[in-house]
């Protein structure tokens, strides 16, 4: 393997200093001089008409500036899926109905937030409540309330894939089984809230905003839908942002409505949703149905596997529709599935939507494609983890039309997961057992349904005449760490130290196109962009070394340890800061400099590369209580060259973190399209008391397509968690989930089902 | 009708005039710019906001500034000693023991004021006192490794400190 003198060394964050001493600015600590503060007021029905609006009363309190309702915005709608109109269905206010509790329909900026909220008070809606529609399934009826009446249906999306003669294998199939299972939504509870910062210049006629967002060049392109602007005229920048986890790919009516009432007051607006508006009317990860026909050979091989699924979308599209498509994907990873099909629907429904959280569609179908796999082990007289081994691809594995798996560990994952399970958990305790789930995640989407014409993703580099660099690019660190990978790619392909490079990172105005965070993205797809500009200027480097060495054409030179120098005769070179300084001079005075950029070609339907792997848990179930305590947890996974190993297993613990919310405590009840929780009294996230240890091992590999070889460590944790978690439930004493979080009552309700067929068995045996 | 508030804030007083139902994370946010003591919630249920008050950590937006009134407030700004990092804040950086860095403060501020208390926590120990601090990020177990590091880094200062006040001492260059 190669020696990096930077890429796989544990490198702490480059933001380090700004997060622990304060300094760290998220758009949620901005202000700016004359600033006003926006309210939104919201319906308190999930489906109704708008009959009129009173904003007279609002408009003559003292400190406010400007009372907005539907009338009165640019009236530009938009959506992530821009390559299908008719799903930009966002729109900043409400104009003739409402289609779920917490739907914008007037907003307000004053002088402080106190009277911004005093005015809402006396903003008079009067609304004509109409039915609603809060099941999938109800929503696909004939006779349904309909949340869109320009769309011809309930039906905002759907997605069917399928290769190889399903019906034929399953008739051929030794066993059968089929499932069916209900999965609860999810919030990603960002610890910052939504926030936008829009400062609207009426001279030159731009915007500038700053918010706490995962992909700056989203934002940029639905607020020119929005407001039917040039994009080239708005400028977005993203600060430090608390918090991502796939709730801040869409824009929301935060920066929309600050952007709108910056444009009528001439002064800076800033929007903060409050907790409250954080859980009921930002996006969450769908609750949905799904049904999984799975058919075997006797040893366990899968022959054919047929999955549907029906989500709750709720009232917008958002990324709704790919978790839909990745739903249908991810679930037959990493996995040899010769004969499979797929039917998704995505249904419009009258609550808050559904979109791309961590895991992007992984999280529910994992869930049920890998306790299904369970039981049928079960009932094959197979080993759980051996029948994972049976299954699993091999490297170059293509899943036709859909996906291939170039490097690829999770073979050597399993092996490596029998061995250190001997080990580690050599007996284990009655009333414990251990589940088993296999994963792989995408490293970064190839799906263009915004409809970009740019790359994917680019990077520039300025190098200075004392050698230190400044990157640019649009790329987003929203907490994952990419801003030190960012500079620990650039600082290795330049032979550099990380002190050498200058982050600019994050702002529309600086840099080309970066799609931003989501999909475990950036280090792959960022990072093949930085390489690719810092390989120019090195290359520029090493031809004036050449040069100046005056070397046998056949000998390479190499740039490490600040030097340019003979790989094969390290003691001759040249210092890198000098030549810098010969370069600049050369090129009449101008500063070195290398735009990269990286589009995946030819690359399947989902991702260039995939990390995998394979995770333990360890859980011991209360037969009294109900109670389920995760003990340990064990992961071994392939995410190729890892760049940097504190970053790689901060992301593999949070993502288990969340997992095991998803697995155990997280839900959101909804009455009559109400959330029931939306306060973290109510909404239970895990807490460090809570959290087993984690252990981690890595297999390496070289993945071909990523930078140094390298590939997603993200968010491929977070699916197999609570699975594994019910798989060792099961293994423990035998109770059967179909669906996620395992509350006492419900773990109960399954040991009792579970003894009662174990009783009328074994009588039937008497 | 505003009161007079008298604050001292990272060794800086403050005489400042407040609606009595301001909450002290208001006046050290709003009042003073110090932005890096956050908010999460609006029930205190998340920690994020935690300062640390005569010793003690306090969420700061369940208490009204006036009942501070007259006492010395430290928030994250206050650690730092120049530029030397604190020793909790170097450990947090080393051990990646915060991700997005929104609810670190507080994380920071509750470990002052544990390991002021009790310099050798056991696991247990600092599970207790960090327990309501939510974190979204990290699955908190790093966070536990960076507060058992900066236990140590504590008490390796505090060793040097005291073989160096030795040393003086037996030089006699110390107090006549």
């Amino acid at each position: 393997m190669k020696e990096f003198s930077i890429i796989g060394k544990p490198t702490p964050n480059v933001d380090g200093p700004a997060k622990v001493t304060g300094e760290a600015q998220y758009t949620i600590d901005m202000t700016l001089p004359h600033m006003l503060y926006g309210k939104l007021l919201r319906s308190p029905y999930p489906h109704a008409k708008i009959l009129s609006i009173d904003t007279s009363e609002a408009e003559k309190l003292q400190g406010v500036k400007a009372v907005i309702t539907g009338k009165d915005t640019p009236g530009g709608k938009w959506g992530l899926w821009r390559r299908f109109r008719e799903l930009s269905d966002q729109q900043a206010l409400a104009t003739d109905k409402v289609r779920f509790i917490g739907d914008p329909v007037a907003a307000v900026a004053a002088t402080s937030e106190e009277i911004a909220e005093k005015a809402l008070d006396l903003i008079e809606v009067d609304y004509e409540p109409l039915p609603a529609v809060f099941d999938p399934i109800e929503a696909i009826k004939d006779d349904a309330p309909m949340v869109h009446e320009d769309f011809p249906s309930n039906i905002n999306a759907t997605r069917h894939i399928e290769w190889g003669d399903v019906d034929d294998a399953f008739a051929k199939a030794d066993y059968v089984r089929e499932d069916r299972f209900v999965l609860e939504a999810a919030h990603p509870c960002a610890m910052e809230v939504h926030s936008s910062l829009a400062s609207y210049d009426k001279g030159t006629g731009r915007l500038t905003i700053w918010t706490s967002t995962g992909s700056p060049y989203f934002v940029q392109q639905n607020l020119a839908e929005a407001l039917k602007m040039r994009e080239g005229d708005i400028r977005v920048i993203k600060p430090h942002v608390g918090g991502h986890y796939g709730g801040k790919n869409s824009t929301m009516p935060d920066a929309v409505n600050a952007a709108i009432l910056s444009m009528k007051t001439g002064r800076p607006v800033k929007v903060v949703f409050n907790r409250d508006e954080e859980f009921t009317t930002t996006e969450h990860r769908t609750a949905q149905h799904m049904a999984l026909k799975l058919g075997m050979k006797k040893n366990g091989e899968i022959v054919a596997f047929e999955v549907k699924a029906m989500t709750n979308g709720g009232a917008y599209t958002g990324l709704g529709a790919t978790t839909l498509y990745l739903t249908g994907t991810f679930i037959t990873m990493p996995y040899k599935i010769p004969n499979y099909r797929y039917d998704g629907v995505r249904t419009y429904t009258n609550i808050v939507w559904g979109t791309s959280i961590r895991g992007f569609g992984a999280v529910p179908g994992k869930y049920c494609s890998e306790t299904q796999l369970d039981r049928a082990a079960k009932d094959l007289g197979v080993d759980p983890l051996e029948i994972r081994r049976i299954n699993a691809v091999a490297p170059g594995y293509t899943a036709p039309g859909q996906y291939t798996f170039e490097s690829c560990g999770i073979q050597p994952c399993i092996e490596k997961m029998a061995v250190r399970v001997k080990e580690k958990w050599p007996a284990i305790e009655k009333d414990e057992g251990i589940g088993y789930c296999g994963f792989a995640y995408m490293s970064g989407g190839i799906f263009n349904w915004i409809d970009t014409p740019y790359a994917y993703s680019s990077a520039h580099i300025k190098v200075n005449w004392d050698g230190t660099v400044d990157l640019y690019s649009q790329a987003a660190d929203v907490g994952q760490g990419h801003n030190t990978v960012a500079a620990m790619i650039c600082a290795e392909e330049l032979g550099i130290g990380i002190e050498d490079i200058r982050l600019h990172m994050g702002d529309t105005a600086h840099a080309y196109t970066d799609l931003g965070a989501w999909g475990s993205r950036e280090t792959l797809m960022n990072g093949n962009a930085i390489k690719d500009a810092a390989s120019q200027v090195k290359q520029k480097l090493i031809d004036i070394a050449r040069l100046k060495l005056g070397e046998n054409i056949a000998y390479d030179l190499v740039a490490r340890n600040k030097r340019i120098f003979l790989e094969l005769r390290p003691e001759r070179g040249l210092s890198y800061y000098d030549l810098v300084k010969d370069a600049i001079r050369q090129n009449d005075g101008v500063p070195l400099t290398g735009t990269g950029h990286y589009t995946p070609h030819n690359k399947g339907m989902i991702s260039p590369a995939y990390g995998m792997g394979i995770m333990a848990i360890k859980a011991k179930v209360d037969r009294e209580t109900g109670h389920v305590t995760a003990r340990d947890v064990l992961v071994v996974h392939d995410s190729g060259q890892i760049i940097n190993p504190l970053g790689a297993r901060g992301q593999v613990e949070g993502s288990i973190h969340m997992g095991l919310g998803y697995g155990l405590c997280e839900e959101m009840p909804m009455d009559q399209g109400m959330l029931l929780n939306p306060e973290f009294v109510d909404y239970k996230i895990l807490r460090t008391r809570d959290m087993p240890e984690i252990e981690i091992l890595d297999v390496p590999t070289y993945e071909p397509n990523g930078p140094f070889g390298a590939k997603e460590a993200a968010e491929a944790t977070i699916a197999p968690t609570a699975p594994a978690l019910a798989n060792a439930v099961y293994q423990a004493c035998g109770a059967e989930f179909f669906s996620n979080v395992l509350k006492p009552e419900k773990v109960l309700k399954a040991i009792r089902a579970q003894e009662a067929k174990n009783n009328a068995a074994s009588q039937a045996k008497e | 009708m505003k009161q007079q508030l008298n604050i001292v804030v990272n060794g800086e007083p403050h005489e400042l005039f407040i609606e009595p139902k301001t909450l002290l994370v208001q006046v050290l946010r709003e009042h003073l710019g110090l932005t890096g003591t956050h908010q999460a919630c609006d029930s205190s249920s998340c920690a994020a906001c935690t300062v640390v008050v005569d010793g003690m950590a306090v969420k700061s937006c369940s208490i009204l500034a006036l009942q501070v009134n007259g006492r010395e407030v430290t928030t994250v700004e206050g650690l730092a000693q120049g530029k030397n990092l604190h020793p909790i804040q170097q450990a947090f950086i080393d051990n990646w023991a915060f991700q997005c860095g929104f609810c670190t403060s507080g994380q920071i501020m509750a470990t002052k004021a544990l390991l002021d208390e009790n310099a050798d926590p056991t696991r247990e120990e600092i599970q207790a006192q960090l327990d309501g601090h939510l974190c979204r990020c990290t699955g908190y177990n790093m966070i536990n490794e960076a507060v058992r590091d900066a236990a140590k880094r504590l008490k390796a200062r505090k060793d040097l400190e005291s073989q160096k006040w030795l040393q003086t001492a037996k030089s006699g260059k110390g107090a006549k």
